[in-house]
């Protein structure tokens, strides 16, 4: 029994070393068919009249075929949707989203600009003044809001990058607590470069800064 | 084990180096032009929701029991046109394990043969079992299940992932790229004695909060970035793994490592969004280890 046992053992071994000797040495030698080397075969999409996997012999070759006919039909797993909303990705997305808006818009008005003589459009500096001057008090706080808030937050956040560039403050706690202060600082910095002053415009009179607007704009004409 | 030596080879067959001159080769450490596998040839399915599936129920219902509802993610590849679902399960907290791992399994035992995922260990040190719990990307085994019956939960595999089958998701180009960053040490030279290569307590240090890695893929398919880019980009597991050779004292290839590295997508895709850290079930810090290479890189 233990000899047996033992030839069986060194068999194996053999087999696992040198898989091609299998097929010069008589099974019965190696103790029955389960010692054989098993070839691995690359199962098959199955068809409804099969639903069994036929299996078919496979070169190492032929794995990546397999692996892309494989992944045809896969599906990919659900990411964006079910992934929890966390200050971290949110405030990532959100920082590439305001990046986008400012840059994207200062190149839009920028060739807006350059081409408006030639449509004529009015983008002058007094023009776009008279026109945001037309607007209720509310109104141009939320416009200048909508502007204020994003450069405030990708500038904090900015802050933020530059920190975690040096190394630093790259711990789970730091980084929630960073980005919600970088969250409230934005909102806050934002608000006051939205909204106040707004009364002073309004007790001071606008005609002084519509005036001083034109005067500069006439100077710079002249 | 010759077994699975040739489906090692197998799989790694491809990755071998192409024919082409170093000048023309890119310098990306992955090395499998996958990009024509992209999402363009099988495209991301949202599942059908829970709403419009089935629920299993528990099999035996008892008067005080605890129940609550699991939404697991379900795909077979016997029937590949079917759309994915959510198939709901409800099962009896009473009589269950307090772990995530402990309900999935209890789910194939006594209620849906059917449902396939994998693990091995129960004790998160072999991560087979990472799946997006909730939301968050986790090990099953270490995640508990959330005592509030009234709250639904919900199972997917990891993200932005090709799905096997159900929970299953195909880590192929993930344990590839782990290959391409030479996971191993490397020396032209013996140490003095011929012996050991000896390290002093301080260097064997910084090799803490590396080296305990299980490779589960849990911060890899939590990165943003790693879902759009997971062709070209290593993710956070295989950079961790990265700089836990170039910050091993005993590795003299660094400069090689590091040159590996040193284009537009094999590192530099990473903008610390440290979904990574927050995710990671072992509690490393993946987003301060490549922070740390984008250091070294700069500085040395």
């Amino acid at each position: 029994m233990l000899a047996q046992r033992i030839s069986q053992h060194s068999a194996r071994r053999l087999l696992a070393k040198q898989p091609t000797l299998s097929r010069f040495t008589p099974s019965v030698a190696i103790a029955g068919s389960r010692l054989r080397p098993q070839v691995r075969h690359a199962a098959f999409q199955p068809s409804a009249t099969e639903p069994h996997a036929q299996t078919q012999p496979a070169k190492p070759s032929d794995a990546y075929a397999i692996l892309a006919a494989q992944r045809l039909n896969r599906p990919i797993s659900p990411h964006l949707t079910v992934y929890q909303p966390q200050i971290t990705w949110y405030a990532s997305a959100l920082n590439r989203v305001t990046g986008c808006v400012l840059s994207g818009g200062l190149y839009i008005f920028g060739a807006a600009y350059l081409v408006s003589p030639l449509l004529g459009w009015h983008l002058e500096s007094a023009a776009m003044a008279e026109w945001f001057g037309s607007f209720g008090a509310v109104t141009k706080g939320v416009m200048k809001f909508g502007i204020s808030w994003p450069f405030t937050f990708h500038c904090w956040n900015g802050l933020r990058h530059l920190l975690w560039d040096t190394g630093r403050e790259l711990g789970n706690r730091q980084v929630q607590v960073t980005g919600w202060i970088a969250v409230a600082l934005s909102v806050v910095s934002s608000t006051v470069l939205a909204f106040v002053g707004m009364g002073d415009g309004k007790s001071k009179g606008k005609g002084v800064g519509e005036e001083s607007w034109k005067g500069e704009f006439k100077n710079w004409k002249g | 084990m010759a077994v699975l030596r040739t489906t090692t080879s197998r799989i790694l067959a491809s990755t071998r180096p192409s024919t082409l001159s170093p000048f023309l080769r890119r310098t990306y450490a992955t090395v499998e032009p996958i990009s024509n596998l992209g999402e363009a040839m099988s495209a991301t399915q949202r599942p059908v929701s829970p709403k419009h599936t089935s629920t299993i129920h528990e099999p035996a219902q008892s008067p005080e029991a605890r129940t609550k509802t699991f939404h697991i993610y379900r795909w077979s590849p016997d029937t590949p046109t079917e759309k994915p679902k959510m198939q709901s399960y409800t099962l009896d907290l009473n009589k269950t394990g307090p772990m995530v791992l402990d309900a999935l399994i209890r789910i194939k035992n006594e209620v849906d043969p059917t449902l396939t995922f994998r693990r091995s260990c129960r004790e998160g040190i072999c991560g087979s079992c990472a799946m997006n719990i909730d939301g968050v990307n986790t090990l099953a085994c270490l995640c508990r299940i959330p005592a509030n019956t009234s709250h639904e939960a919900r199972i997917y595999p990891l993200p932005h992932t090709y799905v096997v089958k159900d929970l299953v998701p195909d880590l192929t180009q993930f344990y590839k790229q782990y290959k391409s960053i030479k996971p191993y040490l490397q020396r032209d030279t013996k140490t003095e004695d011929g012996l050991e290569n000896r390290q002093s307590p301080e260097d064997r240090k910084k090799l803490d909060g590396l080296y305990e890695c299980i490779l589960c893929a849990c911060c890899s398919t939590s990165c943003p970035s790693y879902w759009w880019n997971s062709e070209e980009y290593l993710g956070p597991a295989v950079l961790l793994q990265s700089y836990r050779w170039l910050a091993d004292s005993r590795d003299e290839h660094k400069a090689e490592r590091k040159e590996m590295l040193d284009n537009s997508m094999s590192l530099y895709r990473c903008h610390t969004i440290l979904n990574c850290s927050r995710t990671c079930p072992k509690g490393l810090n993946p987003g301060k280890a490549i922070a740390e290479i984008k250091k070294t890189m700069a500085f040395t």
